[in-house]
């Protein structure tokens, strides 16, 4: 039955992901033996992979085969095959067999080496992981065996700090409520634990050994999928069903902590398992040059293929002659028509050409980005020592494009600020509480001697504050202490004695901190009381009620009744809320206001502290409309937020506290450098408008000289430009989309203007550009058609307008955006601007953004290691992409660069000159060059100097590099490597090729040396050597950064010269094998004789004079980089002097931001009190209410998610 | 790396180097005598040898003479050489089938050969109204590497060449038979022959020289004194019909081979050129510092 139900859902193919047809029975090995699949025609497979993983490709047998077909797959290798082929043809074989055959096999073996290492590195690591030990239930008892043995329906039991081997369901633990702790570090890299829970029934049966071995439960789930945090399934046991979830599953790399002994049932073992499944294939970035290249690479080709065919026309015209006048020659034409040889010639040229094309440029390539990658890898200056973390470049083919960067797209929390809050100040009734200054030490020891809780690493510390808490006269501090105290979701728990706190948003933690080092300490909590010590005094609150926080309420409220019996509310939230909120307006008001002006000034995030007591009338009252309102079924949300409004009113304001958002090291100074640098950073944050743009002045993105524009003023714009372009379109003008955007653009181009738009709002403008999609299929009917019909094109030209005005400014800010609207905003700029995008991100909500992106940066920070995993570089800190960019990226781009413009000049000059001799010898393919130079020339002879420069390389320092962040321009406007580029160094190649051909020609011509007499060998070996020496010679130009490598590479080039002309010219290998080494002694010969000495030196001097004065042209036009740099060290002066001025602040008012994570807190969880662990050990007189047994609420919640599911 | 002030003086120094090589090369070139004597025999050129234009291999030889005179003498050793001109020798066909297998002593039948250039001269002075011969010596015409290890003669068979041979066709245009080339002299017959070997040493260009003999013997050896001179053509290598010509050149030898002027005038040219751009850049420099300077001022 479950063959059938495998296959009907193979055939429906998407239907198969929901159908639940996997099916496991514990303890049965033989029910899951029984299943196979079929893979591919008559080749089955068991259904239930066993636990053994391999991620190795090949085995002994399979590697050559397979590896040499993987390369095949390569257009070039593939098509140097067929030239080879075309070879044995002896009709069109102009070279010599191995002259392709030899660099093709290098390249061959290079990259199969490469490829097994490889492998063999994936056996290794597959072998360790498949021999980790475990202890599997066989039989009646658990023995060790290991991971490879496990098999689906076997249940393993595991102990502390081990890893799961499987995707397990949890059946039982040693905790008590059957929770079992996990850490999940190695599938998303977050290091906090998470808990799991077994299903009651379970638990409570399953709790010796022979329990388990009798078990005979039966688990229908999904087949095997990748959504690592969804499971659905149901568990049939003793006739009844029991709803399943992802809370009941451990999955497969997680680590078990905290949890003594645990078991748990196989449902997918080895490629099954959720985590195998998520390790997909990595999408691959190309690299604007990337593309490039292959479009030249081809253009090579097609340009190749044309002078063949042209080639092969005059070989036909000139076989007619040969036939008719050349007697000597005419016995090679008297079986072939003209046509006939000149299509063989064609493609003899094909083969002759084909060394043109640079076949070897790719491995050398891909050897270059792989050491620039270690360079990230290794540089010290990107080493983060507190985290011990490295730089790591996580793709090793994009480097050149760290050197284009134009737009950073940067979260916010966690990249550019360190998500860390810390306590700054604070202001109760009226007085304002700064940190203080000095005399840390000895305040902290003696806050230490009265306060056993405080915090070692506060940083907050105010004498006045604490004399006055420590007094305790003054009700104002000890209730503003309280509330933060009392009015959060923090959970806590112990470990090592220590207090440790847990929250939604680091703004709570570091409120409820604050109060710990300030005497009120929060203890524990339980479902419905929160026990803190005050002043050392233990009181336990009785929570009424928790009004939790979102978005729209912007605060969060608690209704407590005190040890006396008396009822208060706290409440906290966005200064705007509150104060509209509160009983009177007092003199204490404007003071607290005052000081919220001055906390946003610096930059601080605010919050409003304001409380009143309750009495108990209204309470029972209100309480009445709160449960009504909490067991509606229909837009309970908003009935909630009604009732809560009714009570949060009347209050009685405490006070401000201020929140410093950290931002982490050097993010203004690597902001300001990256501006310089002309590179644009775009802040695209999930958080509130206020929080951004204080970030925004925090890390100098923004200034008080820039014009900000909000949303009133975008649309104001773009809909003038909708009247504009309505006017346009009926008047029948070709429509000038940047003609609006100009103008007003043009006003505020000379000063700073910033955007500051919101996540809807975005949604407004882009939203309309969907509609454009849709209609993209007529749009290009609609071109053709008729010009006039603008009108329906409008709304994309919007989407267009709105990026010409977001890009012309100097920064932009997007809040409250999705992480959906993140990667769209990264695709929009790289549709409309098609620039070379960065995103920087630390979390789950960048991954699509990242991924978007041309270059994905991930924050190896406290988030999670999602964003590292699918970024293509990791950093510890923001600060880093300065060097990344400006230091390894505009070097990578230069190397890469050079290294193009150069592989492609010496493979035309050195080999184009295999077109002119055809010009001389009647067309008839005659390689010029003998076959070992031609085998030698990429492989030996001019590949290790070019190699040296890519690796090596620099125009100006480090230092230089990011003191002249300017510098950075020429990657962004593609200034080293770009079409033009291209045609200059084909026409400087060929310009060599005939220089080194035509000057031995000539000198050739008719007269003769000592020895050589104008014979084709001395010919060969002149055009060759002078070739060779020609290009040597621009690469000792080209190199600007000499180091022991290149003047070992320049001299190692010229030795291997030398010594293969000797073996492949010898006489002694001339005797063994005459038609392989047909030059025996030519260069011996030749490279004696004076005369063709001098010609080499004149062809050497002739080709190199021209680019020596095009070099010296640009650097006395001080065109050059170092000139540049040289001007601008003397303008530095000038400039310090304009900076100063500009900083002079503007006293422009700033609203102030509140502090609250975007997120809910953990109210409703703490109500249901579903995430508290006794806390027994710290014998406090609060006895945890054991949640677990007796409520149903998980299991119910597990149920609506399958009823959800199901419908 | 590169600067204006190390640039400069490059350009100047490689300038006038490559004008004093430049002006070596001319003068030492202008040394060499040498004196082209053009036998193609074309039609209505009144030439002797126009009668042997139709002459081949199987017709037997033509014999036609050519008088000319040296108005200064030849200071030794004069080279006698033959030049071909619009003959396709580097065609790619006639290199592959060449066998160099073959020629290093393995006889397998000769394809490329055939056209092996055969025409003889012999070179005579007048003294004292009557012609005396001028020793025309054949050895050393080819490189030692050729002679002594690319092209070796097969094994004796019975001590004699010609069994060796046997069986081998003789190619079609020639006279005689490989084995006969210079027959008697064993050092120089079948494919140790030099006059084969210099033949054999394609050329790159279809128009070409070779080298012939060598005056360097008896009373020539200190050169070819002024005077009149008769060389004596036995024709027998058709040009014509692909509209080639051939010639014959003596020349005198100095250390960089024969007459050269091109090289010596490229030398000239470049360095002249360098010297120019030299003052070009010269000036463009002082121009834009004293932009430059304008600018920071």
């Amino acid at each position: 039955m479950a063959d059938q139900k495998v296959s009907t859902s193979c055939l429906n193919g998407k239907k198969q992901q929901s159908d639940f047809t996997w099916e496991v029975r514990a303890n049965d090995r033989a029910y899951h033996m029984q299943f196979k699949k079929r893979v591919s025609f008559c080749l089955t497979k068991r259904k239930y992979a066993d636990n053994a993983i391999k991620t190795g490709k090949y085995n002994a047998l399979t590697f050559l085969p397979l590896n040499l077909y993987e390369q095949f797959h390569r257009m070039a290798n593939l098509y140097f095959l067929f030239v080879i082929l075309l070879q044995t043809f002896p009709e069109i074989s102009t070279l010599p067999w191995f002259t392709l055959l030899l660099p093709l096999g290098c390249l061959l073996i290079i990259r199969g080496l490469r490829d097994l290492i490889d492998d063999i590195a994936r056996h290794k690591s597959d072998w360790i992981i498949n021999c980790r030990p475990c202890e599997i239930l066989s039989g009646k008892s658990f023995s060790w065996k290991k991971w490879r043995d496990i098999c689906v329906g076997d249940i393993v039991c595991l102990r502390k700090d081990s890893f799961v081997p499987a995707d397990l369901l949890l059946l039982s633990s040693s905790e008590p409520s059957s929770l079992c702790y996990v850490e999940t570090a190695d599938i998303d890299g977050e290091t906090n634990l998470k808990f799991r829970q077994a299903l009651l029934v379970t638990h409570e049966e399953l709790m010796s050994v022979e329990s388990m071995a009798a078990f005979d439960g039966k688990v229908t789930c999904e087949e095997p999928n990748s959504r690592m945090h969804s499971f659905i399934g149901m568990l049939e046991w003793k006739g009844e069903k029991y709803s399943l979830d992802s809370e009941k599953i451990l999955l497969r790399g997680c680590r078990i902590r905290n949890t003594e002994i645990c078991y748990g049932l196989v449902i997918y073992a080895g490629f099954d398992s959720k985590i195998m499944r998520n390790c997909g294939k990595i999408r691959l970035k190309k690299t604007k040059l990337d593309r490039m290249m292959d479009k030249l690479v081809i253009l090579v080709f097609l340009v190749l293929m044309i002078a063949s065919f042209f080639l092969a026309v005059a070989c036909g015209i000139w076989a007619e002659k040969f036939r008719r006048d050349h007697s000597y020659l005419s016995t090679f034409y008297a079986k072939t028509s003209p046509i006939k040889q000149a299509f063989f010639t064609f493609w003899g040229f094909m083969i002759l050409l084909s060394i043109i094309i640079p076949m070897s440029m790719y491995i050398t390539l891909e050897f270059i980005y792989l050491v620039n990658s270690f360079f990230i890898d290794w540089d010290v200056e990107m080493y983060y020592p507190a985290k011990d973390t490295p730089a790591k470049a996580r793709s090793t083919s994009l480097n050149d494009q760290l050197g284009q960067i134009e737009y950073i797209f940067s979260d916010k929390t966690g990249t550019l600020t360190q998500n860390i809050m810390t306590f700054k100040k604070c202001c109760i009734n009226g007085i304002i509480y700064g940190p203080g200054t000095g005399r840390k030490r000895r305040l902290l020891d003696e806050s230490l001697s009265w306060n056993p809780y405080a915090d070692k690493n506060l940083e907050f510390y105010n004498p006045l504050l604490l004399e006055a808490v420590r007094r305790d006269d003054d009700p104002a501090v000890r209730e503003f202490l309280r509330l933060l105290a009392i009015c959060h979701t923090v959970m806590v728990e112990e470990k090592d004695s220590q207090l440790v706190y847990q929250a939604a948003s680091p703004d709570e933690e570091a409120l409820v901190m604050a109060a710990r080092n300030l005497g009120y300490v929060f203890l524990s909590r339980t479902q419905d009381t929160i026990t803190i010590s005050e002043l050392g005094v233990k009181r336990t609150y009785k929570v009424l009620a928790m009004l939790d926080f979102n978005s729209v309420r912007k605060r969060m409220s608690i209704l407590v009744r005190d040890p006396n019996g008396k009822i208060r509310l706290y409440t906290k939230g966005a200064d705007m809320v509150i104060l509209t909120r509160l009983h009177e307006n007092g003199a204490n008001e404007k003071i607290t206001e005052k000081a919220l002006d001055s906390f946003a000034e610096e930059t601080l995030r605010t919050l409003c502290l304001a409380s009143k007591e309750v009495n108990e009338r209204d309470y029972t009252e209100w309480s009445k409309k709160h449960h009504k309102a909490s067991i509606m079924l229909e837009n309970r949300a908003e009935e909630l937020d009604k009732v809560y409004e009714e009570i949060e009113k009347d209050l009685k304001l405490l006070g401000a506290t201020a929140i410093e958002d950290k931002l982490q090291d050097g993010v203004p100074e690597t902001i300001q450098l990256l501006k310089k640098g002309n590179i644009k950073v775009w802040v695209l944050t999930g958080d509130k408008q206020e929080t951004a743009m204080n970030i925004g002045f925090a890390c100098r993105l923004l200034s008080d000289d820039m014009l900000i524009l909000e949303e009133e003023e975008i649309s104001e714009m773009l809909s003038a430009y909708w009247v504009s372009n309505n006017n346009l379109s009926s008047s029948g003008e070709p429509l000038c989309s940047d003609s609006f955007v100009q103008k007003p653009l043009d006003t505020f181009r000379r000063g700073n203007t910033a955007l500051i738009i919101t996540g809807d709002f975005l949604d407004k403008i882009l939203c309309i550009g969907e509609v454009v999609k849709k209609k993209k299929e007529n749009f290009w009917k609609r071109m053709l058609c008729c010009k006039a019909e603008v009108q329906q094109e409008q709304e994309s030209l919007l989407e267009k307008a709105f990026m010409n005005l977001a890009t012309s400014c100097q920064a932009v800010i997007c809040c409250r955006v999705t992480p959906k609207q993140k990667s769209l905003i990264v695709q929009l700029v790289k549709k409309h601007k098609s620039a070379i995008t960065l995103a920087i991100g630390d979390g789950a909500n960048d991954v699509n953004m990242i991924k978007t992106a041309d270059i994905g940066v991930g924050i190896s920070g406290q988030e999670g290691m999602q964003a590292v995993q699918c970024s293509d570089y990791a950093l510890a800190q923001f600060r880093f992409l300065q060097r990344l960019l400006l230091v390894h990226g505009r070097w990578s781009y230069l190397r890469i660069c050079k290294f193009l413009r150069y592989f492609f000049y010496k493979t035309f000059s050195g080999l184009m000159s295999q077109i002119w001799f055809a010009f001389y010898n009647g067309f008839t393919a005659q390689p010029l060059y003998e076959g070992w130079f031609l085998a030698l020339y990429n492989v030996f002879y001019t590949a290790y100097p070019v190699l040296s420069m890519g690796l090596l390389e620099q125009d100006v320092s480090a230092k230089k590099s990011l003191q002249f962040p300017e510098l950075y321009r020429m990657g962004q406007r593609d200034e080293f490597f770009n079409y033009r580029v291209f045609c200059l160094t084909l026409l400087h190649g060929t310009a060599t090729s005939l220089g080194s051909f035509y000057i031995a020609l000539w000198a050739f011509e008719d007269k003769v040396g000592s020895k050589v007499v104008g014979d084709y060998e001395s010919f060969a070996v002149t055009v060759a050597t002078s070739a060779l020496l020609s290009v040597i010679i621009e690469i000792i130009l080209d190199i600007k950064f000499w180091t022991v490598l290149s003047f070992l590479t320049v001299a190692g080039s010229l030795l291997l010269f030398c010594v293969f002309s000797y073996l492949t010219q010898n006489f002694q290998a001339f005797k063994e094998a005459p038609s392989i080494f047909r030059f025996p002694d030519a260069s011996k010969n030749a490279l004696t004789d004076p005369y063709v000495l001098l010609i080499i030196l004149l062809c050497v001097v002739a080709n190199t004079i021209p680019s020596l004065t095009f070099r010296l042209v640009r650097v006395i036009m001080g065109k050059s980089t170092i000139h540049q740099i040289r001007m601008k060290d003397m303008r530095l002066e000038r400039d310090m002097v304009e900076l100063r001025a500009h900083f002079q602040r503007g006293s422009m008012q700033r609203r102030s931001s509140y502090a609250f994570s975007h997120k809910e807190g953990y109210a409703d969880l703490i109500t249901r009190g579903a995430s508290l662990r006794g806390r027994d050990s710290l014998g406090l007189s609060t006895t945890p209410v054991p949640v677990f047994r007796s409520s149903s609420s998980p299991r119910l919640e597990a149920h609506k998610t399958r009823v959800e599911f199901l419908a | 790396l590169l600067s204006a002030g190390i640039a400069l003086p490059l350009f100047f120094a490689l300038g006038l180097a490559g004008l004093a090589v430049g002006l070596g090369l001319h003068f030492s070139s202008g040394t060499i005598r040498e004196l082209e004597l053009d036998y193609t025999g074309a039609p209505r050129s009144n030439h002797d040898c126009a009668r042997c234009t139709n002459a081949s291999a199987t017709s037997g030889p033509c014999l036609c003479t050519l008088r000319f005179e040296l108005a200064e003498p030849f200071p030794g050793p004069v080279c006698l050489y033959y030049q071909l001109s619009n003959y396709y020798q580097n065609h790619r066909r006639y290199g592959v089938s060449r066998d160099d297998l073959q020629l290093s002593g393995d006889p397998w039948g000769l394809r490329v050969a055939n056209s092996l250039f055969n025409d003889t001269f012999t070179l005579h002075r007048l003294v004292n109204g009557s012609f005396m011969p001028v020793p025309l010596d054949s050895r050393g015409i080819s490189w030692w590497t050729d002679s002594n290890v690319k092209f070796r003669n097969p094994e004796l068979v019975n001590g004699s060449l010609a069994t060796a041979f046997w069986g081998t066709a003789k190619p079609p245009n020639w006279p005689c038979a490989a084995y006969l080339l210079d027959a008697g002299n064993p050092n120089n017959t079948g494919f140790v022959n030099e006059d084969f070997i210099v033949w054999m040493r394609t050329a790159a260009l279809p128009t070409f020289r070779k080298l012939y003999r060598r005056v360097h013997q008896g009373n020539f050896s200190a050169g070819l004194p002024h005077g009149t001179y008769r060389l004596d053509i036995n024709y027998s290598y058709p040009v014509l019909p692909f509209k080639g010509t051939k010639k014959v050149i003596l020349s005198t030898v100095s250390w960089m081979g024969g007459k050269n002027p091109f090289l010596g005038i490229a030398y000239l040219v470049f360095g002249s050129a360098c010297i120019l751009t030299g003052f070009v850049m010269l000036a463009v420099h002082i121009k834009y510092q004293q932009q430059n300077q304008m600018d920071e001022d």
